[in-house]
This record gives C-alpha cells, structure tokens and sequence, in this order.
C-alpha cells in the first residue's frame, strides 16, 4: 500500500523539514538487469522526528541508508537535506554535508581502534577544521551526556559493546548534525544492553535530537515515534506510533513481518 | 595548520604501531638504503680527495719533467756491450727551458740509488742531488738544522739533509745534527739538516722524499759523476744519466697549460727518437681525476639509489596492503566527513613518516658507517653534509612517491563498499 507522502507529512508535527525525499529512484546495473533498488520514494523528516525505517532484506532498506547518509546518490529525484538539494553535489561537497549535517552510527560502533576515544570524538571535528581546546571540552560534555563518565584515554577495545556504541553516538553528536542516522545500531549487542541504548535514543529526542534508525528489528522500530516501512523498494506504509489505532497497526504489520523474518 | 599536521603525523606514527614489526621491516629497508648512500659517496668523496691530495702534493703549479729508461728496441741499437746506456735529460737543457720561462723557477735533480749507514743502522735508499730552490718547488720544509744553500753548491761541500724517514731510521735514538753518514762504501756525508714529515706520497723513483738524502748537486757530480754501474744477476750494466728530474714551478697555476705546451714543444721533440723523456702535469692530472671520480660517485650514488628504490617498493607494498587492511577505517573516516583530499593526504603522511623513520636512522649509521670503514680498511672517507641531505631528500622523497599509489587507492574507494568492507 502506497502512502500519499502529503497525509504522511500530516501525520508528524508542523516543525521544519530537515531531509526529504522526492521521488528517489536507486538503480544499479548488474550485467544485463537493471535492479530497482529503490523505485520513486517520497518521505520526510522533521526537526524533533524520531523515525524508524522498516523493511526485509531486499527491501531498498540499505539502499535508503546510503542515500540518507549521502554516501550515494540517487539515479533520479531529489534528496533535500536542510532546504539544499544534494543529489547532484560532487564528492567533496557530499563529504562536507556528511561531515557538518549527518551523525552516524553504525551496528559495529565503528570506531578507529589506534584512537583514544577522545581522538575518536575529534575525527568529524578534524575533517571541518575544528579540532582545538574547544572540543575536549565538548568531548568531555557528550561523553559525559551519553554516559561515558571517564573513559576519555581508553582505546575502543578496551570498553564494551554498549559502552563503544555510546563513545559511537558521542561521536554522531560532536559536529550537532541534522539528525542522527543509526543502522541496526542495536543489531551487535544484548538485549539489556539494547534497552539502555533505546533509552538513551528516547533521551536524546526528549532534548530536540532527530533520529532516523535503519532497523529490520520490529521491538526497536516500535520505539520510534514513526515507522516507515519499505517493500520492494517502495514505501509500503507509514504508521504513527503515538496514536492508537497507528500503534495497534504498527504491532500487527510487526508481527507478520517478524512471522516472516 | 601546524596543530594539524602534527595531528596526521601522530596519527601516521598511531596506525604504523599497529604493525610493528611489518614497519620495522619496511623501515629497515629505506634505512640501508640511506646508510648505503650515504656510505657510498663518502667512501667516493675520500677516494676522490687522497688522489687529489697525491697530485697536488707535487705541486698544481708545477710541470715535472723525469728521464725515463728508453724502450728495450732502442736500447738495442744504441748500446754497445761496453759503453754505458746513455738517456734522459741533460744539463743544459736545464738551462734552455730557464730561457724559455724566464718567470718560472728550474729545478735539476739528480737520483742515485746507494746503500746508507750509520753506525750499524743500514737503510737502501736514494741520494736526491739538487739545488737550493728545490725546497720550496718540492713545497717542503726545515724541521731542524738547515737546507742545502748556494755557498754547500759553490764550495762541494760534503753536507746532506735527510728526509724525516730517512733520519729515524738511520738515527733512531742519537741526534741527528752534525753526525755523519756513510753512502756507498766510502762516501761520508755530514747532516746539516732535517726536513719535516711531509706526509705525501710525491718523491723520486718509487721513493717519498720522506726516505730520501738530499745533496747539493755539485758535490754530487764530483764525488758520484754521471755514469752509474749497477751490476744484476752477474752482469754488469752502465748508465749516464745527466738529470733525472727537471721542475719547474711557475708563479701561477694559469700558466701551466700554456708552460706544459712549451715544455713539450722542447724536451719531447728533442727526444723523440729515444723516447727517454716523460713530462707530467699535476694540474692536468688533476683535473682528469676530479672528472672521472665524479663520475665514479655518480655510479656509486645511482647503485645506493637502487637500494632505496627497492625500499620504496617495499613501502609501496606495505601501504597496499595497509590500505586493503583499513578499509573499514577509510570508510568510516569518508562517513564522518573526510574528503578524498584528507585520505590521501593521510596515507601520503602514514607512508612520509615510515621512510621519514628509515630516514633518520640510516643518516646516523650512513655517518658511522664510514669511521668503520676507515677503521678497519684504512680507506679514507669523507661525508659531506650535502650528501647527507641528499640521502634523507631521496628516502623522503621515496617514501612520498611510493605512497601516492596506495592512498590514490585509499580515497576513491567507494565509501558505500569501504563500510560493508570486512
């Protein structure tokens, strides 16, 4: 079922749109076939938004991703990221939108082993010129906001699953982007572990962080205010979590997803 | 700007720790290659500097002129079973090349073999016949007592001077001054002098002058006269030999190729049929010298050089497999905002640093290599801060060139495959 991107747009608050999709086409060639990755999607993201991508393997999930993350660039349409659009940037600019607009965390947290994490937390600073006194000092404020505590001169692989994707998301919030863009960034660790990363995801939103969280994990996208879900590179539907009747379709539509997972 | 670089270089100095034998290696082999060449070309500049030294010890403004035994076929002819072998330079012509470079100072020297005593010291040696002038043409000097003078020439004075070899050996313990010494079997000399050690191989007949005796020219051809009977092998051979050496010294260095023609011109036309006269340069020599161990250094720096380009292989290696190793990192880095630009400009660094390190290293053994050579071979060696330079200039340079490949690689990865990447 096609959503009318108009009534999902009616479906969130009225705040400003941060990214958005017109159209987007993703297609890529594979010897002889062309394969629609993604096929004419239309979606947006406000301020404050917290929103779930759904969607089986196959479904244009990965594909999305990149394109959110402007690591790629759509075959046609257009990707609005803060009013610009970018699908016709070159690659220096594209690196510049990832760096200053976009927080990414990865499931395998992603973090340069050889760094400590305060290094680890400078890198997006790096590539934008603005490594100094500065941003120890927010280093040390993020660390302390996704609950770090003290582990500034650790390298990654002296701390935890939970505790490297929290030094990850740190890191997504040093350059204050747009929005945050998790893939399955629950996906590496227990569940225990998983709860106090959707905490804190709820936290961060609480303060006016928006998230986008690329998940195939029906519990985790349930956690999201909304849920788009992809099929066959389409938007299948869009449900809001925060009412009724959008929360009792979201929990059906989970179910026979996870039926079939 | 300075902040940052530093931030790349440690960064670089970070991940090459990751790896720390796989960069020991690596940087091992820039190491020899800058040690080598460093080695190289002060082996080459000390080799170029004692054979320099070798022709301007006879002096770069002087033009030798020596008697050489003519070729066995013209012996032939010339010599009957009784009459003495007569060749060389003559007395006079002495004189003529005096008139013919009026500025220039003429030196006559003659060299006799004789036996030298003192007391039970022997010594086979050379009694070296000259004038006054010779000391300063020969660029010697006193060490104690005096040199030869105008009035021992007048007057046959039986007084000698001996060489700084030449009087340790025969006096090793005694003083020196006023004794005598008994050359050939009656001859008695008395020393008037001694000459400082000169150090250089310049002298007489496969003799320095070191070793030598030194007379006045008169009294030699009295007391010695021109012909000389040396018997080998049971039979007995003579030979007239006027004067063994012509110097002459002009004022200037410049006006050496124009003297040598004219000295050429004189003695060598006259004896063009015995071919029994050999002029030689220094300065000629000298400059022959200086061109071909140029040359000989720039072979010597073009075989180190390959040593270095074979370590810059090695580092090329490396950083390729450095680059598939990392393409996660390379990935997350493209993710987090990096350009290409910081990409490269980060592996550049990375491989600038791994030959960097092979750099300063292979300078301290480049410049301790050659005292071990000196050390255990005797081959003088000379490192010239340049060459110093050049060495670490071309590792470095290495290292830049061999990196650029890689880290191409590294930033146009396709950032979307670099993050899936393993």
């Amino acid at each position: 079922m096609a959503v009318d991107p108009a009534s999902a747009a009616s479906l969130t608050r009225d705040t400003e749109v941060i990214a958005e999709f017109v159209d987007v086409h993703r297609h890529y060639r594979m010897g002889d076939n062309i394969v629609r990755a993604l096929n004419g999607v239309s979606m947006q993201v406000r301020r404050g938004d917290y929103l779930a991508i759904m969607g089986r393997s196959g479904s244009g999930k990965s594909t999305m991703l990149n394109l959110l993350g402007c690591l790629d660039r759509p075959t046609s349409g257009e990707y609005r990221v803060g009013g610009r659009d970018i699908s016709r940037l070159d690659d220096d600019a594209l690196s510049d939108v990832r760096g200053r607009e976009i927080g990414f965390i990865f499931q395998s947290f992603n973090l340069i082993p050889q760094l400590t994490v305060l290094e680890n937390l400078e890198v997006p600073l790096f590539y934008q010129g603005g490594v100094g006194p500065e941003s120890r000092k927010k280093a040390e404020y993020l660390a302390d906001r996704v609950g770090l505590g003290q582990r500034l001169e650790h390298k990654p692989l002296e701390l935890s699953g939970g505790q490297q994707q929290r030094v990850a998301i740190a890191r997504a919030l040093m350059n204050d982007p747009l929005f945050l863009l998790a893939d399955e960034a629950t996906g590496n660790l227990d569940s225990n572990t998983e709860q106090e990363i959707l905490a804190l995801f709820d936290d961060l939103q609480k303060d006016g962080v928006t998230i986008v969280i690329v998940t195939h994990n029906p519990a985790v996208a349930l956690r999201a205010e909304r849920t788009l879900w992809l099929k066959d590179g389409q938007v299948e539907r869009l449900d809001d979590n925060r009412s009724e009747a959008g929360r009792a379709a979201a929990e059906a539509a989970a179910r026979s997803h996870g039926g079939a997972q | 700007m300075i902040r940052d670089t530093w931030r790349i270089v440690r960064l670089g100095l970070k991940s090459l720790m990751l790896h720390k034998l796989r960069s020991s290696l690596t940087t091992a082999g820039i190491l020899f290659g800058v040690a080598s060449v460093i080695a190289m070309l002060a082996v080459g500049e000390g080799a170029k500097r004692e054979a320099l030294e070798q022709f301007r010890s006879m002096g770069v403004s002087n033009i030798i002129a020596r008697s050489k035994k003519p070729p066995e076929t013209q012996q032939s002819s010339t010599q009957s079973s009784f009459s003495a072998l007569a060749y060389g330079l003559l007395y006079h012509e002495a004189d003529l090349v005096q008139s013919a470079l009026p500025d220039a100072k003429v030196v006559r020297i003659r060299e006799i073999k004789r036996p030298m005593m003192r007391g039970e010291h022997f010594q086979a040696s050379i009694v070296v016949a000259t004038e006054p002038e010779f000391l300063g043409v020969a660029n010697m000097s006193v060490f104690e007592g005096r040199w030869l003078t105008d009035t021992d020439e007048m007057v046959l004075a039986n007084v000698c001077v001996l060489g700084a070899k030449l009087a340790q050996s025969l006096f090793p313990l005694e003083e020196v001054l006023g004794k005598t010494v008994l050359v050939g079997s009656d001859d008695r000399y008395e020393v008037v002098g001694v000459l400082r050690d000169q150090g250089r191989s310049a002298g007489a007949a496969g003799v320095t002058y070191d070793e030598c005796m030194f007379v006045p020219m008169s009294t030699a051809r009295r007391r010695i006269g021109e012909e000389i009977m040396t018997s080998t092998g049971g039979s007995f051979s003579r030979e007239r030999v006027e004067l063994n050496e012509i110097k002459v010294k002009l004022p200037d260095s410049d006006e050496v190729p124009m003297a040598a023609n004219i000295l050429r011109d004189l003695l060598l036309e006259a004896h063009k049929d015995q071919d029994d006269v050999a002029i030689t340069v220094p300065l000629e020599l000298l400059q022959k010298e200086e061109e071909s161990k140029r040359m000989f250094n720039i072979v010597l720096a073009v075989i180190a050089s390959i040593s270095l380009l074979v370590g810059g292989i090695g580092i090329m290696n490396v950083m390729l497999a450095t680059v598939t190793e990392r393409t996660r990192e390379i990935g997350i880095r493209r993710a987090l905002g990096a350009k290409k630009k910081h990409i490269i400009q980060q592996f550049l660094v990375e491989a600038g640093v791994l030959s960097a390190l092979g750099g300063v290293v292979g300078v301290g053994i480049g410049i301790a290599l050659p005292h071990l050579i000196t050390a255990w071979f005797g081959q003088k060696t000379i490192t010239l801060p340049q060459h110093v330079l050049l060495a670490f200039g071309i590792s470095a340079a290495v290292g830049v060139a061999f990196g650029i490949y890689p880290a191409w690689r590294a930033a146009n990865m396709d950032p979307v495959e670099a993050l899936r990447h393993e």
